[in-house]
């Protein structure tokens, strides 16, 4: 996505932290729809309208991204050279080899209608989510890590691609997470299913 | 004779109306000083029902005359045309079992119904509802009324909402902006409350459901999750009595009901007047008597429960996924708003009560506070409400068709609009110049689960080899809900090309001839009026004329006089009945002059006759 242009950090007049509060976020965000929202030019010209609405797509587009932690943190990535990419959920990391290998075993079971993998399947729930719990602190630890750090300075790129391989690995666990939820729960459309955030 | 205009210059700006455009009711409001209020008809009625009726001459009425017409003249009324808006034939299979909509042949992917001799699409027929509303407008106002904002259901998608645009512009409003109702309606609700905190809108109408979760912090209405259903609402109450109500008739051994399309209308009143009346009695009567039917049955409220038990149990279920989208649970809901009539019935309280767990707010008109809410949003945009602003959502993801079938999402639903997404497209062939994109709406992962909502064809592309060409095309979604794309070439930085292949719905093209067609429409109409006029005219002067010649002062005149009398008279005759009105109106004229010597000769005998003290006729 091509976001330089219009960059979400220098619009809310936030430093490029990884670490945000929350709050102060939820205010600026505030303060500025009220400054840009359409709402209040719909009596001013075309010009002006349309500047309106499109400033304040991006103070949506940026506070969706900045508040969440994940997405943030891919937002800035992707913003200091260091991108995703498309191979980010193929690769599975080699730790998790095994155990992947036996879940997929027991949600074809499972999706076949065979309940004896259920308390497998739950077991392994279980264990992905608190997997993600542990990557989670992990992030926590990285993005603080990365924000006491100088800007471009070795240890910033070290710990931005330290926290890409976290978040390669936590898409990864997040994926498992909802098949294995899928299995469980088939009656829940993906309409339901909730997107779980750090 | 000229009226006075006063020209009170830029700072007189005419009002925006506040539209609630209901599945069964529609209301029209405006801001005050005071706040908002419903503007009534001449005869003080505030509600206009959404029912349409094709006139012999081809005209549309709409409101409490339709509504009568619905019985007398079932075949050329229609009720509840907000179930197809926005939608293609294919969608509407159940609908068509249970209403007595008239498809016309030729409908594709707009569904066009018949009336009489004539067909109309959904949006047209809206229209009549919303002019009718703009005329009540304009005679409480007293002035022009040419702005407004539209209430939709939340959950209407983007086909659905530009339909209701399109329905705007057709009655010659221009749409300012389309509002959820269950956000209209918290804006009402938290409009002098100064209300915080976390509140849920239960929205229950005649035809639609939804559920929306807003957060209200210092004038600042900032929607979380939507969800919802538009095809759910009293209708389906209606529809199932009636199905009962029919049943029942057929095993009396009576002439069955269902092939008598007043018949049904008039049973179908009688079952909604006791669903009403069961909102508040512990029993009542389904009684009609019509054409030697005579039926009569009793239903107590826990029958009545138990029927419609499974409706109000659809509700529900849309509200625990948007509890789970605003990643909230019931004890962290501080209060819930009621609205729409449906929400009268006490089963739909009781539920709702036992699912948040907080009593639910009922001190409201139902019926009126999405209007209401949509004149305060209208204050929003003309600037006579300052400190409230309004945050709301998509309720539907947005994706785009990629390999294998599959969608991949752009913009998620509940995403705060307006809302936006870039993505590059590139090319497959060597000096490929077209890419055709397809845009859909859902949450399921396969594109025959999802909605399609368009294509976009980004045409003259610069021909150059495979994957070389670099186009970023911009989704956005405006603040109405309602997708705009734009497409730049990302070499060379010029604009590209995009034309958009609505999948269901009008084309601008569609759109900009039906609004010429009611300009010509209005032009014979006028027409029409002023030939009328000027036969009365004609009719008072031939009149006169005739008498006039039976009086003395007729032979009076000379010979030559006479003759041009009775000569202007037979020209006036002779274009009567034809359509050109000035003509007519020329030929009164010349009779008016050639009959002015004979109009003195009458007045001086009748002073004479005055004088002589006889009496003149």
């Amino acid at each position: 996505m091509s976001s330089s242009s219009r960059n979400f950090y220098e619009f809310f007049g936030f430093d490029r932290k990884l670490d945000l509060d929350e709050s102060a976020l939820q205010k600026r965000f505030y303060e500025l729809s009220r400054e840009w929202h359409p709402d209040r030019f719909s009596r001013k010209g075309p010009d002006e309208s349309a500047r309106a609405m499109e400033n304040t797509a991006i103070i949506n587009d940026g506070y969706r991204t900045l508040r969440d932690p994940v997405k943030r943190a891919e937002y800035l990535l992707t913003e200091e050279g260091f991108p995703i990419g498309e191979q980010r959920s193929k690769d599975v990391p080699p730790e998790l080899l095994e155990e992947v290998f036996e879940l997929n075993m027991a949600l074809e079971e499972m999706r076949s209608g065979d309940e004896s993998a259920r308390p497998q399947l739950e077991e392994a729930r279980e264990k992905f989510v608190s997997m993600r719990g542990e990557i989670d602190g992990q992030l926590k630890a990285l993005f603080a890590r990365y924000d006491a750090s100088e800007s471009e300075s070795e240890t910033a790129k070290q710990a931005l691609h330290e926290v890409r391989g976290a978040l390669n690995k936590r898409r990864y666990v997040e994926n498992l997470i909802r098949d294995v939820e899928r299995a469980l729960n088939p009656a829940i459309s993906p309409a339901q299913t909730v997107e779980d955030r750090l | 004779m000229g009226t006075f205009q006063i020209d009170f210059g830029e700072d007189r700006q005419s009002k925006i109306v506040g539209i609630d455009l209901g599945t069964t009711n529609s209301l029209i409001a405006v801001m005050d000083l005071t706040g908002p209020r419903i503007l009534e008809d001449a005869q003080g009625r505030k509600i206009v029902p959404s029912i349409v009726s094709s006139l012999p001459d081809g005209r549309l009425v709409a409101g409490e005359t339709a509504r009568e017409l619905l019985l007398t003249n079932p075949e050329r009324t229609v009720y509840s045309v907000k179930r197809l808006m926005g939608r293609g034939v294919n969608d509407v299979g159940d609908e068509l079992k249970l209403f007595p909509f008239r498809i016309a042949s030729d409908s594709e992917s707009v569904i066009k119904l018949q009336l009489g001799s004539r067909t109309y699409t959904p949006p047209e027929i809206s229209a009549a509802v919303l002019r009718q509303l703009k005329d009540n407008a304009e005679a409480a106002l007293g002035e022009p009324v040419s702005q407004a904002v539209i209430t939709v259901p939340a959950y209407f998608n983007d086909a659905q909402r530009q339909a209701t645009k399109d329905a705007g512009r057709l009655a010659g409003l221009e749409v300012l902006r389309l509002v959820n109702e269950p956000t209209a309606a918290s804006l009402a609700y938290g409009l002098d409350k100064r209300k915080e905190g976390v509140i849920a809108v239960y929205d229950f109408g005649g035809g639609t459901f939804d559920i929306s979760i807003l957060r209200l912090h210092d004038g600042i209405f900032e929607v979380l999750a939507t969800n919802g259903d538009t095809h759910l609402g009293g209708d389906d109450i209606d529809n199932l009595l009636l199905r009962i109500a029919i049943e029942d008739i057929g095993s009396d051994g009576g002439p069955s009901i269902a092939d008598d399309p007043e018949g049904v209308q008039r049973l179908r009143r009688a079952v909604i007047a006791a669903k009403e009346e069961l909102s508040f009695a512990p029993e009542t009567k389904i009684s009609l008597d019509y054409k030697g039917t005579e039926y009569q049955r009793i239903i107590d409220r826990p029958l009545f429960e138990r029927l419609i038990a499974p409706i109000v149990e659809r509700t529900l279920e849309p509200c625990r996924a948007c509890l789970a989208d605003a990643k909230l649970t019931p004890e962290d809901i501080n209060e819930v708003v009621m609205v729409g009539g449906s929400t009268r019935i006490p089963l739909v309280r009781t539920a709702v009560e036992r699912l948040f767990k907080a009593k639910p707010h009922t001190e409201l008109n139902p019926d009126e506070v999405v209007a209401l809410g949509a004149a305060v949003q209208a204050g929003i945009l003309s600037g006579e409400v300052q400190d409230q602003l309004l945050l709301d959502v998509t309720p539907l993801s947005l994706g785009i068709e990629t390999m294998g079938g599959v969608v991949s999402k752009l913009i998620h639903r509940n995403s705060t609009i307006p809302a936006s997404a870039t993505e590059s497209f590139t090319t497959a062939v060597d000096g490929q110049r077209n890419v055709l994109i397809h845009v859909l709406q859902g949450e399921r992962e396969l594109v025959k689960d999802c909605r399609s909502l368009a294509r976009f064809d980004l045409k003259d592309i610069d021909p150059v080899p495979a994957g070389f060409a670099r186009i970023e095309v911009r989704f956005l979604i405006d603040a109405n809900g309602i997708l705009n794309v734009t497409a730049r070439d990302a070499r060379t930085g010029k604009e590209q090309s995009v034309e958009v292949k609505p999948s269901y719905g009008l084309s601008e093209e569609q759109v900009e001839a039906m609004i010429q067609e009611s300009f010509d429409r209005a032009e014979e109409d006028l027409r029409e009026r002023q030939m009328r006029e000027a036969r009365v005219e004609a009719d008072t002067i031939l009149l006169a004329t005739e008498k006039a010649q039976k009086n003395e002062a007729w032979q009076s005149l000379t010979p030559a006089e006479r003759e041009a009398i009775e000569k202007a008279k037979q020209d006036v005759q002779a274009v009567y009945n034809g359509s050109d009105y000035r003509l007519l109106n020329e030929k009164i004229e010349a009779l008016n002059h050639a009959t002015q010597s004979l109009a003195e000769n009458m007045m001086n005998s009748a002073v004479r006759g005055a004088l002589k003290g006889t009496k003149i006729d």
